[in-house]
C-alpha cells in the first residue's frame, strides 16, 4: 500500500534488520507419553531462509499449532531441535521459553480486552524494557497509521473494532517487536471471503515492507498459494512432511493470478495431497469414533 | 410512531418502575400475612409472636418497652460492631481470598494442594464453626470475626479461582511471546482478566459474611446485631428479636448494595467495550 512504507523504517528503528533463518531438525511431540500417547509430530524437518514466507497446510489434528507452539516456545518438544539464525533453540534438554523474537498471531485473536489498541500495541516494547513509553507510543502510532491510518483508532478498545481491524492491530502489535520470524496460526480462519480478501492484501503489504520471515498456518490451500513463497503440506497425524512446493508466481500476487496457468498447475499438485491427507484423517475419525 | 421511540425520562423515578410495586405489593402481603397469623389465627405458636405494628411500634419509639429502638444510643452501638465484624471479616476474606483464588487457578501445583481440602470445607455452615473458633483463639472478637470470615472467603477465592481459570490460554502466551514476565502475567493478564469474576465474589462474600455473622455473633457477649437476636431471645424481647433481624437484613443489603455499586463504576471498561465508538 502506498502509504505503508514507513512501516518497515518504524518496525527496524536503531535496530539492525533481524535475520531470521529458521531450522527444525528431526522434531517429534508426543502428548501424554505415559498414557495416551498421541504422537503428534512424527520427525518433522524443514528449513526456511530469512525472509521466507511459509505456508503449512494440513487436515485438523494434524500437529500444526503444536509446531507452532514448538517454535514459539509454549509447548516442548519429544525429540529433535529447532534452529534460530544457526542457534540452537530448543531441544529435549532445552526446552524453549517464549520470547519477542518469535511473536505469535492466534487464531481466536489475543489483543487484551482491557487495553486500548495502543497500549496493546505497544506492550511489547514497554515489557522489554528498552523504550521509554513515549517512544515507545510514537512508534506504536506512526505503525498503526501506516497501516491504512488505524491511529485513529489508538484509543479504542478492541471489542469496538471489526474483527479485521482487530487482526490488523494484533499483527501491528507482534511487528513492532521487529521479531526474527512471525508466527501466525489461522489468523483469518473465522473470517468471511471480503475480509479474508482485505486482509491477505494487508499481509503481503506488511511481508513486502518488512522483509520478515513468516510462518503461516492455514486449512485453506488457496489462502496458502496466494500468500506464500512455500507450500509444506502436512499429513495426518502423526504430521510429517507430505509435499514441500515452491510457489514462484511474482510479487506484487494479485488476485487474477489465480486464473494464471502457473496457478492451476500448482493447485492441481497439491490439492491431491491435501485431499488424501484429509480423506486418511476422515476415515481414521470414523475408526476413532468406533 | 414517534413516541415508540422516544426515551422515557421517567425511568430514573422507582414509582414509575413496575418492578417497584410488584416488591412493594410482596413485601404488604407479607406483613398482612404476619400480622393475619399473629392476630387471627388460633395457632399457638404464631400467637406467641409479636405482630408488625408492635415491632414497628417499638422500633420507632422515642421510650421502646424492651430498650432497642432508632431512638436508642445502644442501637447502633450494635450496628456498629457488627458492621465492624462483617468489614474486617469481608477485608480478611478479599487479602487472603483473592491471592490464594489466583494461585489456585494459575499453578497447578497450588490447585492440587488446596482445592480438595477445600472443596470438604466449603459446605460446612458457619454455626457448626462456633465451637472450634471458641477453641481456637483466645479473645472474642477474633473468634466472632473468624466465623464471620469462613463463608467470604471460600466465595472470594472460588471466585478468583474461576475467573482466573476462564482467561483464555492465548492472553497468557500472547503476554510471554511479548516478552512479559510472570510478574507482568499477573498484574497484565491474571487480575484485569479475573476481574469481572472478582467483583462478582465481592458481592457474594459481603452477603455471606452478614449471613454468617449471627452464628458468630452467638459468640460476642455484650454487642452486635446477633448478639442481640439471641440475647432477646434469652431475655424473652420478642420484638427486639424482629428489629434486630430487620436491621441486620437491611443493613447486609446495603453494604452489598454499595459494593456492587463501586463495582461497577471501576469495570468502566467493561462499559466502555460495549459503548459506542470505532
Ligand atoms: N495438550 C495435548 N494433550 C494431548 N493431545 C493433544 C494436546 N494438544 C494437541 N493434542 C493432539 O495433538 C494433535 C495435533 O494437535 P494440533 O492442535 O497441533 O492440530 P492442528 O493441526 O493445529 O489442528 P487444527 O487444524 O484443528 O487447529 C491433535 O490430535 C490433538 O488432539
Ligand atoms: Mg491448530
Amino acid at each position: 500500500m502506498r502509504d505503508m512504507l514507513d512501516l518497515n523504517s518504524a518496525a527496524a528503528a536503531g535496530k539492525p534488520a533481524a535475520a531470521g533463518k529458521v531450522s527444525i531438525r528431526n522434531v517429534s511431540k508426543i502428548y501424554d507419553p505415559e498414557g495416551a500417547r498421541v504422537v503428534a509430530l512424527d520427525n518433522f524437518s524443514v528449513d526456511f531462509a530469512p525472509g521466507d514466507f511459509l505456508a503449512i497446510v494440513g487436515p485438523s489434528g494434524c500437529g500444526k499449532s503444536t509446531l507452532l507452539n514448538i517454535l514459539a516456545g509454549f509447548d516442548t518438544l519429544t525429540s529433535g531441535e529447532v534452529y534460530l539464525d544457526d542457534k540452537l533453540l530448543a531441544s529435549v534438554d532445552r526446552p524453549l521459553a517464549p520470547g519477542p523474537d518469535r511473536v505469535v498471531v492466534f487464531q481466536q485473536g489475543a489483543l487484551f480486552p482491557w487495553k486500548t489498541v495502543l497500549d496493546n500495541v505497544t506492550y511489547g516494547l514497554m515489557k522489554q524494557g528498552r523504550t521509554p513509553r513515549a517512544e515507545a507510543e510514537a512508534r506504536g502510532i506512526e505503525m498503526l497509521k501506516a497501516s491504512g491510518g488505524l491511529d485513529r483508532i489508538a484509543k479504542s478498545f478492541p471489542s469496538q473494532l471489526s474483527s479485521g481491524m482487530q487482526r490488523r492491530v494484533e499483527i501491528i502489535r507482534a511487528l513492532i517487536n521487529d521479531p526474527k520470524v512471525l508466527l501466525l496460526d489461522e489468523p483469518f480462519r473465522a473470517m468471511d471471503t471480503v475480509n479474508k480478501v482485505t486482509m491477505h492484501r494487508h499481509l503481503l503489504d506488511i511481508f513486502r515492507i518488512s522483509q520478515k520471515t513468516i510462518m503461516f498456518i492455514t486449512h485453506d490451500l488457496e489462502e496458502a498459494l496466494f500468500l506464500a513463497d512455500r507450500v509444506i503440506v502436512m499429513t495426518t497425524r502423526p504430521g510429517t512432511v507430505k509435499l514441500d512446493i515452491k510457489v514462484d508466481l511474482p510479487r506484487p500476487r494479485t488476485r487474477e493470478m489465480m486464473a494464471s496457468d502457473a496457478y492451476i498447475a500448482l493447485k492441481e499438485r497439491t490439492v491431491m495431497a491435501v485431499r488424501e491427507e484429509a480423506q486418511k484423517a476422515f476415515e481414521r475419525g470414523e475408526k476413532e469414533m468406533a | 410512531m414517534a413516541d415508540a421511540t422516544t426515551p422515557t425520562i421517567t425511568r430514573r423515578n422507582p414509582f414509575a418502575n413496575e418492578g417497584f410495586w410488584l416488591a412493594m405489593l410482596g413485601l404488604g402481603s407479607f406483613l398482612l400475612l404476619w400480622y393475619a397469623a399473629v392476630k387471627w389465627t388460633p395457632i399457638q405458636a404464631f400467637n406467641r409472636l409479636p405482630d408488625p405494628l408492635t415491632v414497628v411500634r417499638e422500633w420507632l419509639s422515642p421510650t421502646p418497652s424492651y430498650g432497642i429502638s432508632i431512638f436508642t444510643a445502644d442501637y447502633y452501638v450494635h450496628i456498629l460492631y457488627s458492621t465492624y465484624r462483617a468489614l474486617a471479616a469481608f477485608t480478611l476474606a478479599i487479602l487472603l481470598g483473592v491471592p490464594l483464588g489466583i494461585f489456585m487457578g494459575w499453578k497447578r501445583s497450588v490447585h492440587q494442594y488446596a482445592y480438595s481440602l477445600f472443596s470438604l470445607l466449603r459446605p460446612v455452615p458457619p454455626l457448626a464453626w462456633v465451637p472450634i473458633a471458641i477453641l481456637l483463639f483466645p479473645g472474642v472478637e477474633p473468634a466472632v470475626i473468624f466465623v464471620t470470615f469462613l463463608v467470604a472467603f471460600f466465595a472470594m477465592t472460588m471466585n478468583t479461582y474461576v475467573g482466573v481459570k476462564a482467561i483464555p490460554e492465548d492472553y497468557f502466551r500472547a503476554s510471554a511471546c511479548l516478552g512479559g514476565t510472570n510478574t507482568d502475567i499477573l498484574w497484565d493478564v491474571i487480575i484485569p482478566g479475573a476481574m469481572p469474576s472478582i467483583f462478582t465474589g465481592l458481592q457474594i462474600a459481603m452477603g455471606a459474611a452478614w449471613f454468617s455473622l449471627a452464628a458468630g455473633e452467638m459468640i460476642a457477649a455484650q454487642y452486635g446485631l446477633g448478639f442481640l437476636i439471641w440475647e432477646s431471645y434469652n431475655l424473652i424481647q420478642y420484638p427486639t428479636i424482629i428489629i434486630g433481624m430487620a436491621t441486620l437484613g437491611l443493613v447486609g443489603y446495603l453494604s452489598s448494595a454499595a459494593v456492587r455499586m463501586v463495582g461497577n463504576r471501576l469495570m468502566a471498561w467493561r462499559e466502555q467495550r460495549l459503548g459506542t465508538g470505532g
